[in-house]
């Protein structure tokens, strides 16, 4: 007896929106035995993970919070990734994005400045986003350098930039030596939505986002395009569309995408420049990309639910000493379970009887 | 001992985790199947090797438990890849992630610990010798073996029948599957083998490297692991040369940090990972004319027909 994997005649559409709920529950149960391995009552677990949050209008509020850079981000790498283009620097085009729009809120601070800083410092956290993600694009187009590995070496390096901003030139003087740049002025913060909380209108700005890049891809060239260099490269040439332009036009506006949310962040929420502004929002939102199938619809649901689990996490590990790090535990197996359960779009797994010799089947 | 002496010695403790894991993932890619998970993998096998070493007091029984822990994240893998032929480079990020997460939840319980670092080779007369006595005779049995490996599998890739399959599968699997070889087979032990290499590597960090563990403490060596595969042409003996560059360069920013010089300390952190992108940049840039020598087969999906 042996599994194998045969491929379908045509894409299953029932599977196709089936595979992220059965990704989703199957990721449940792991949770649920890890739960009991650390000796938690999985059920109290998964109350406090994933239906507490949803209970009280504060968490609800700070989940989309926590969505606002996910979503934003992922759209962009959704748009890379059906191009068949690997950037995973988004962490890093999102700190470069905070850097450059906070440069503006540093030099503005304190000098009764006008209104037009916030908005000029959203175009420079965008630009420096973009310009970021442009060194693997073009060392990709001009070198046939690994995008993958260089995106992935300037997150560490985009990470030492702002240590050393916070840490030198930007700190606060009056800041008692931590490494912080001065609170930002009113001029320069993200106005919040509501009396209370921390709602703030960059949400309505990832609405936007979800929106312009849902119609860019359903009803413009430039979205046929993307998804015909990405799912057939040899088709593509034919029909004129250069590979080259488009590594250099995902990257530039996941890029902007990046450096928008980045800067939204420390112009919101967090209200300065400081290391850790990021809980790995660029990693993840890799994660959210797979789970709402590159889709921009899908990837609000998916930002949404992943910002779920950072928010329970946080309070799990407050109310029920569970440590933080099973949140990243939880989001590896989520993205494995939603890469295996896509695969069921494709292929279907056949049980055959008596192998023949030639025949070596799954692993 | 002089101060060229310990440079050196710091050089090679720094090379060691490199040359390891990226020569278990010159054997996957060989193989035509690119496993971006290194990190993860690594930062595993530093988790599980210090759990191990510490628990039974011996380096290398926690050696053992770096490895298994590599393999056993490696296994997740190609059950992705190979068994349900999930698209490599996305199912090597998860690998990453999940890694990250699980060695934060199983080294959580030692931070804080210390144990004692690997034993050094000594051998009487020989490693007294000046200068050249503490470089080829008083090193670990990591530094030893990663030379022996990386030796082993030039030996096994050029002079053995397995490993001209190997090449074959990865530069080809269509071709080597209509032959009768079992494409997937292959894969997955070449999979195992990089996952033991990438948890060997990370468990050097916490046993030999520093007497202790910190979540993260791998800092994207898996990724440099990765670029120096590329920075090798994927040929084993230009691999050793690779690692020991970047692990001069990560030495050097360290000293030269350490002597003020004026230069911001970040920019000198930020060296090793600007070096990984030039020389990417580099070496891509003079094969330009001379087409690519990747395996041809590598990071494409493979399912056998009937």
């Amino acid at each position: 007896m042996q599994l194998v994997l045969e491929k379908r005649a045509e894409r299953s559409t029932k599977i196709a929106i089936l595979s992220p709920l059965l990704a989703i529950a199957l990721t449940l149960v792991t949770m649920s035995i890890l739960f009991a391995i650390l000796g938690k009552n999985p059920i109290a677990a998964l109350y406090v993970y994933f239906v507490e949050p949803l209970t009280d209008s504060f968490t609800l509020m700070e989940i989309a919070v926590k969505a606002t850079p996910l979503v934003m981000i992922a759209v962009g790498l959704s748009l890379c990734y059906l191009a068949n283009v690997w950037n995973i620097g988004a962490e890093g085009q999102f700190i470069m994005g905070a850097v450059c729009g906070s440069y503006l809120a540093v030099v503005t601070n304190g000098t009764g400045a006008g209104p037009w800083v916030l908005p000029a410092m959203l175009v420079m956290g965008a630009a420096g986003g973009a310009l970021w993600a442009m060194i693997p694009a073009l060392c990709k187009v001009r070198y046939g350098a690994n995008e993958i590995l260089t995106s992935l070496m300037l997150v560490y390096v985009a990470d030492l930039i702002m240590d050393y901003l916070v840490r030198g030139p930007w700190r606060d003087p009056k800041g008692m030596n931590f490494p912080t740049t001065a609170s930002f002025d009113p001029v320069a913060t993200v106005p919040t939505l509501f009396e209370t909380g921390r709602l703030h209108w960059g949400a309505i700005v990832a609405l936007i986002v979800v929106a312009l890049a849902a119609v860019m891809l359903g009803r413009t060239i430039k979205g046929f395009e993307i998804r015909v260099v990405g799912a057939a490269p040899r088709a593509a040439r034919f029909a004129g569309f250069s590979s080259d332009r488009l590594v250099l036009f995902t990257f530039a506006v996941s890029g902007a995408l990046a450096g928008l949310a980045g800067i939204i962040e420390v112009a919101g929420p967090v209200g300065v420049l400081q290391p850790g502004i990021s809980p790995g929002y660029g990693f993840t939102a890799i994660i959210v990309a797979f789970l709402g199938r590159l889709n921009p619809v899908g990837i609000l649901i998916a930002g949404l639910f992943l910002a779920l689990t950072f928010i329970g996490g946080e309070g799990a590990q407050i109310s029920m000493k569970i440590p933080l790090d099973l949140t990243k535990v939880f989001q590896g197996i989520l993205l494995f379970y939603v890469l295996a359960c896509d695969s069921l779009i494709l292929y279907r797994i056949r049980l055959i009887a008596t192998p023949k010799k030639a025949i070596h089947g799954t692993a | 001992m002089g101060l060229l002496e310990a440079i050196i010695i710091s050089v090679i403790a720094a090379s060691t985790p490199l040359l390891l894991a990226a020569a278990g993932e010159l054997v996957v890619e060989r193989s035509g199947v690119l496993n971006l998970g290194t990190e993860g993998m690594m930062i595993m096998g530093a988790a599980c090797g210090f759990a191990g070493a510490y628990l039974t007091g011996s380096t290398f029984v926690g050696a053992l438990f770096g490895i298994a822990a590599g393999a056993a994240l490696s296994l997740v893998f190609a059950a992705l890849t190979l068994g349900l032929a999930v698209n490599q480079v996305a199912a090597g990020l998860a690998l990453t992630i999940l890694g990250i997460g699980l060695s934060g939840l199983i080294g959580a319980g030692f931070v804080g610990e210390r144990i004692t670092p690997a034993p050094r080779l000594y051998i009487p007369l020989l490693t007294d010798l000046p200068i050249v006595g503490k470089i080829l005779f008083g090193q670990d049995g990591f530094v030893y073996f990663s030379i022996a490996l990386v030796a082993t599998i030039w030996w096994f890739l050029y002079r053995t029948r397995a490993g001209l399959v190997l090449r074959a599968v990865g530069d080809s699997h269509t071709s080597a599957h209509a032959l009768g070889y079992p494409v997937l087979k292959i894969r997955l032990l070449a999979v195992l083998f990089g996952g033991g290499c990438a948890g060997l590597g990370g468990a050097f960090l916490p046993l030999a490297y520093t007497p202790f563990f910190i979540p993260g403490m791998t800092a994207g060596r898996g990724w440099i692991a990765l670029a120096l595969v590329v920075f090798s042409s994927w040929m084993p003996g230009r691999l050793v040369a690779g690692a020991y560059l970047f692990g001069a360069v990560t030495i050097l920013q360290l000293h030269a940090q350490a002597f003020g010089l004026g230069i911001p300390s970040q920019l000198m952190s930020a060296l090793p990972y600007l070096a990984t992108v030039i020389v990417l940049v580099l070496i891509s840039r003079a094969r330009g004319s001379a087409g690519s020598v990747a395996p041809a087969s590598l990071g494409i999906v493979f399912v056998p027909d009937r």
